[in-house]
């Protein structure tokens, strides 16, 4: 090959051509090795989890895609499991002194109403996790962050309570806690006068398991995956179905994405 | 001048009023831990520096999403449990809890329990919702 003999014979080729020219070349090694396998044997990746020593890294970007005809009216098996894992609402006897307005809400159930026929569709509404968070830009402190396997979260031990975010959020995914707490979860600590939202259960990513709210779906219609494994299912079926980002025209880059709406 | 020779002057004025004076706040008396042989690092290091191996894991875990054991706030109390009369271990809430004993003594006041749970993790996993 002398395309190979000049790629390495030269360091002064650093355009994008040649980056495109040696991505082909590292493919069609990897594609020669796959036949030389002979018929039969299939590749399969390996997902391993990754070491709990290693930082998340950007080659990941973690999602989910909601199928809303799946969704229930009447269930919200998603809410109560996440209200359990991290300990607010049903999970949790503190705040019972804040308005319903005021209590904590990771995530909760929506249903919209089609006026003229009647339809209704129901889905679960939480932190958007957003490419280009508005509630990131606004924060004072750097508390309200986002990792850079896409999770958009809040950085409680820099929260100083402005509530800036919440009014940025164009989801109303954010929520602000009022009182002193005393039931939390070891996993998932929560205390009075910092903002929280849905963290797509990082602790459970970070150790290879899936958000408790798409663990306790009955139906399965919320899949999580990396978005950016073109070989993930959450990918492949993003690819292949259509699927709609709420409030699109903001131009936020979702990382939770809703079929059938 | 006060500033120069003030120190010098405390000190000869304690060494005068002799020992009883320096026995009159005791040392505080730190909880032995529970299990293990020894801390996750030297025992006179853990003393001098814990907070900024906490401080340094805290920053780790929520932001670059490293979840190693050694330095985790929640590992800490595999260790260092207190128990009560009823074989309870007691929180950060009672001033025998293992973190009390010593910042009492120094007049520290840490934020971390208003979120965190400052005892071992229930062994029975938690409730979780509709799982299998
Ligand atoms: C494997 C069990 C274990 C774990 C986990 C552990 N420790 Fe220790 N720690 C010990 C032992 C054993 C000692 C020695 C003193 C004793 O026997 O109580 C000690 C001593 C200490 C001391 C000095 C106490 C003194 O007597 O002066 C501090 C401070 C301390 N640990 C803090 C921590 C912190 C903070 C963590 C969590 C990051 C932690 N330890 C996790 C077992 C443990
Ligand atoms: C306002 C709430 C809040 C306060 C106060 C707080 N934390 Fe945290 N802390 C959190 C949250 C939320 C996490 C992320 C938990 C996760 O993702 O697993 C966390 C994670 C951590 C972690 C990594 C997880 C672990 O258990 O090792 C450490 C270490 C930590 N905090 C230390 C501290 C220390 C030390 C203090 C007190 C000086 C403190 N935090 C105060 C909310 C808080
Ligand atoms: C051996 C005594 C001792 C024990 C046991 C101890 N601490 Fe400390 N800790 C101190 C002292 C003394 C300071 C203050 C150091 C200073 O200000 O220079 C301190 C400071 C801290 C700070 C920093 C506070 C600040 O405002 O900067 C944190 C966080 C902390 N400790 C956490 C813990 C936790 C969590 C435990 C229990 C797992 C614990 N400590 C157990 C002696 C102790």
């Amino acid at each position: 090959m002398s395309d190979e003999k000049a790629l390495s014979g030269e360091k002064v080729m650093n355009n994008k051509i040649d980056s495109y020219k040696r991505r082909f070349l590292a493919q069609s090694a990897v594609i020669t090795g796959a036949a030389a396998l002979g018929g039969g044997l299939v590749l399969t990746r390996v997902v391993q989890a990754r070491p709990a020593s290693q930082a998340v890294s950007s080659k990941n970007r973690w999602g989910l895609l909601i199928d809303t005809r799946k969704c229930a009216n009447d269930c919200d098996a998603c809410v109560q499991a996440c209200e359990m894992e991290h300990g607010w609402g049903r999970g949790s006897s503190d705040e019972q002194r804040s308005s319903p307005a005021q209590k904590a809400q990771w995530i909760r159930k929506v249903t919209l109403r089609d006026r003229t026929t009647g339809h209704e569709t129901s889905l679960p509404m939480m932190c958007q996790h957003c490419a280009h968070p508005p509630c990131v830009d606004v924060c004072p402190t750097g508390a309200s962050m986002k990792r850079d396997d896409g999770i958009v979260l809040v950085d409680k031990h820099r929260c100083i309570g402005c509530r800036y975010c919440m009014m940025a959020c164009p989801y109303k995914a954010r929520s602000f806690i009022h009182e002193d707490l005393h039931g939390q979860k070891t996993a998932s600590p929560r205390g009075k006068g910092t903002v929280e939202s849905c963290n797509l259960c990082v602790h459970r990513v970070d150790q290879g398991k899936i958000p408790a709210c798409a663990e306790a779906c009955p139906e399965k219609a919320i899949l999580f995956g990396d978005l950016k494994d073109a070989d993930s299912e959450i990918a492949r079926r993003l690819a292949s179905e259509p699927s709609t980002e709420i409030r699109g025209d903001l131009r936020l880059d979702l990382g939770v994405r809703y079929q059938n709406i | 001048m006060v500033k120069r020779y003030g120190f010098p002057l405390l000190l000869a004025l304690l060494l005068a009023a002799g020992t009883p004076a320096l026995a009159a706040a005791p040392l505080p008396d730190i909880p032995k831990a529970i299990k293990g042989e020894q801390c996750v690092e030297d025992t006179g290091f853990m003393r001098r520096n814990h907070m900024a191996l906490l401080e340094h894991q805290r920053d780790d875990t929520v932001q670059r999403g490293i979840r190693t054991r050694q330095h985790s706030l929640k590992h800490c109390f595999t260790c260092h449990v207190v128990q009560d009369d009823h074989s309870q271990p007691v929180t950060a809430a009672d001033p025998r809890h293992f973190c009390r004993v010593c910042h009492d003594y120094a007049a520290v006041q840490v934020d971390c329990w208003q979120c965190h749970v400052s005892i071992p993790e229930p062994s029975a996993t938690s409730l979780r919702g509709g799982q299998p």
